[in-house]
């Protein structure tokens, strides 16, 4: 029971970190940005290339990772959502391009490491584990949890107390207004980007280490379940997307154990539904100011 | 010509049933709801159709018109709350229930799970294909300046106007949902017989982007739109084969390549699609 319950904590927290950068993105703009799994997918990659190939260490790695996550995310908004903001239909079509972006570096993936699965090399990381309590965790599992409650810790204060923080709540709540009251709106939205996709983009490393196998498609299941996520969490809410990121670990661990494993993510899909038909706006949303 | 016809029948034929798929995400396009369900609307109608055909003497038209009428009569209770959704909540929505129909078909063992069918006997002409296809186009044809028709495009432009005006949105919705299903169950139908087997991989999330693609990508102002991009997007990669084994790329990731630049071009600069190409080359002329 303890242990499944860690598991469920374990897998549910690299799922909080997927969302919380989809969802920060969808609240300044009112965009899915289906290309999250992609930059989650390529920091992947790259982290592994940092390690396999260039003979970083996995401490040094990491951070570059994210970093290039960050400028993919930046690269993202430059391309496929700047030109579209003024559109009447810019939140589908922002979709529809973010899809665009999705498919262009699933290709590139697949160009330089192959459609198949590429792994860490052995010993990336020290395999020890503890046990306590009658639960035992690797060390690996812990860093992963230690490392994504921090970072979603870290974004929390961010938005909370700096000025970049109140920037983006501003934007978030309208663009006009911001702009009206002197802020640099492209550059908080790309602030924004940047934020987003360097979460995504440590998602990507840690699932990545976490079941040491990436492959360029790697993403999608990710992001189906971070849409799942996102709905209940309330869309556009960072402390919703953590809380139901952590749920939905939970509950695809406890399916897993009481109904089998192919039940697994019909659980989150019935979650998304019911959730998006009873109350859209999800359990930490703000009420129906939005189209729901 | 004779020839070249045979040499690139199942071309033809993928042409046609890639055009009845983005046909039928132009259904709900149309009224400017951005529904993704129809991957699981043509995974329904190809599991139909290949079980009827399996386990019964039925006539084949009647399991054509069986794969049509299944999803059919599922998208009718789906649509009812999926539609008070708006923007990308539809889209997100339709997204959970394309998944739970694929992971429904992975763990159903009568259809043998993720393996799916197989051994379908071959029962699809190309001319039922394009029977089918040109039955649709009527259809969008006669809607186009019709009552309905103007219906749809008042609620594409803005629902809640629309409403005001006495328009019955829902209705006019639901009714373009179920449409939408028919036509991605009849070609899930057309293809299972056509290629032999069914399994649901081949119904993924993956499958319903490429619907919306094509239908981008050709146009989603005009029902044409639509069978223009399908026909692009299939044939460019078989004409591009060449092309990509000589500069040295794998086919597979080049046509994906080519697929998400081309998507993104055409969203990004010709918002109408292809098929607003040439009326946008006019004006310029002249300007």
């Amino acid at each position: 029971m303890l242990q499944q319950a860690l598991n469920g904590l374990f897998v549910g927290s690299i799922y909080a970190l997927f969302a919380v950068g989809y969802t920060l993105v969808f609240g300044v703009l009112d965009i899915l940005n289906l290309a999250h799994q992609a930059v989650f997918m390529l920091s992947a990659f790259a982290a592994l290339a940092l390690v396999a190939d260039a003979g970083f260490p996995l401490w040094a790695a990491l951070p570059l990772a994210v970093v290039f996550g960050g400028m993919l995310g930046l690269g993202l908004e430059r391309i496929a959502f700047r030109p579209l903001r003024d559109r009447a239909d810019s939140n589908i079509s922002g979709l529809i391009s973010s899809l665009a972006m999705a498919t262009i570096f699933e290709s590139i993936a697949a160009q330089i490491w192959g459609p198949d699965i590429s792994r860490f090399p052995f010993n990336a990381f020290p395999d020890r584990t503890l046990e306590f309590a009658g639960a035992s965790a690797s060390l690996l599992q812990l860093c992963i949890l230690g490392i994504s409650i921090a970072l979603m810790a870290l974004l929390t204060l961010l938005i909370a107390r700096t000025r970049l923080g109140r920037q983006i709540r501003a934007v978030a709540e309208s663009p006009r207004a911001a702009r009206v009251l002197g802020i640099d709106v492209d550059r908080v939205i790309a602030a924004s980007f940047f934020l987003s996709s360097a979460l995504g983009g440590a998602a990507g490393v840690l699932f990545g280490l976490a079941f040491n196998s990436i492959s360029p498609d790697v993403g999608r299941s990710v992001e189906l379940k971070g849409l799942a996520v996102i709905i209940l969490g309330g869309m556009g809410s960072v402390p919703g997307a953590v809380a139901a990121g952590f749920a939905l670990g939970l509950v695809e661990v406890f399916t897993v154990s009481h109904l089998g494993a192919s039940y697994r993510d019909v659980v989150s899909f019935a979650v998304l539904f019911l959730v998006l038909i009873a109350r859209p706006r999800g359990l930490f949303g703000q009420a129906a100011v939005r189209e729901a | 010509m004779r020839d070249f016809f045979l040499t690139y029948q199942s071309l033809f034929a993928f042409v046609g049933i890639n055009s009845l798929l983005a046909l039928s995400v132009y259904a709900t396009l149309c009224c400017g709801q951005l529904s993704l369900a129809n991957a699981g609307f043509m995974a329904i109608g190809a599991y139909a159709g290949a079980l009827l055909t399996v386990h019964s003497s039925l006539p084949f038209p009647l399991v054509l018109a069986a794969a049509a009428i299944a999803p059919a009569l599922i998208a009718v209770p789906l649509g009812l709350p999926v539609l008070r959704l708006r923007g990308v909540f539809l889209a997100i929505a339709t997204i959970g229930f394309g998944e739970m129909v694929r992971l429904f078909f992975v763990n159903w063992t009568y259809t043998n799970g993720a393996l799916g069918l197989v051994a379908i006997p071959q029962r699809t002409g190309l001319w039922m294909i394009y029977l089918s296809l040109t039955i649709a186009l009527y259809v969008f044809a006669r809607l186009r300046g019709s009552r309905a028709g103007s219906a749809l495009e008042a609620i594409r432009e803005d629902e809640t106007a629309a409403a005001t005006m006495g328009i019955e949105t829902t209705s006019y919705k639901l009714a373009m949902f179920v449409f939408g299903a028919a036509l991605a169950g009849l070609a899930g139908g057309l293809e299972a017989h056509l290629t032999y087997m069914v399994s649901p991989s081949g119904y993924g999330f993956g499958r319903v982007v490429e619907m919306l693609v094509q239908a981008v990508v050709g146009g989603a102002a005009s029902f044409f739109g639509p069978v223009l991009g399908a026909a692009f997007l299939t044939v460019l990669p078989e004409a591009l084969r060449e092309l990509s084994s000589r500069i040295g790329l794998s086919p597979g990731p080049f046509r994906l390549f080519l697929n998400g630049a081309i998507l993104l071009a055409v969203i990004l600069y010709l918002p109408n699609g292809l098929a607003s190409l040439p009326a946008r080359l006019r004006r310029k002329a002249q300007a």
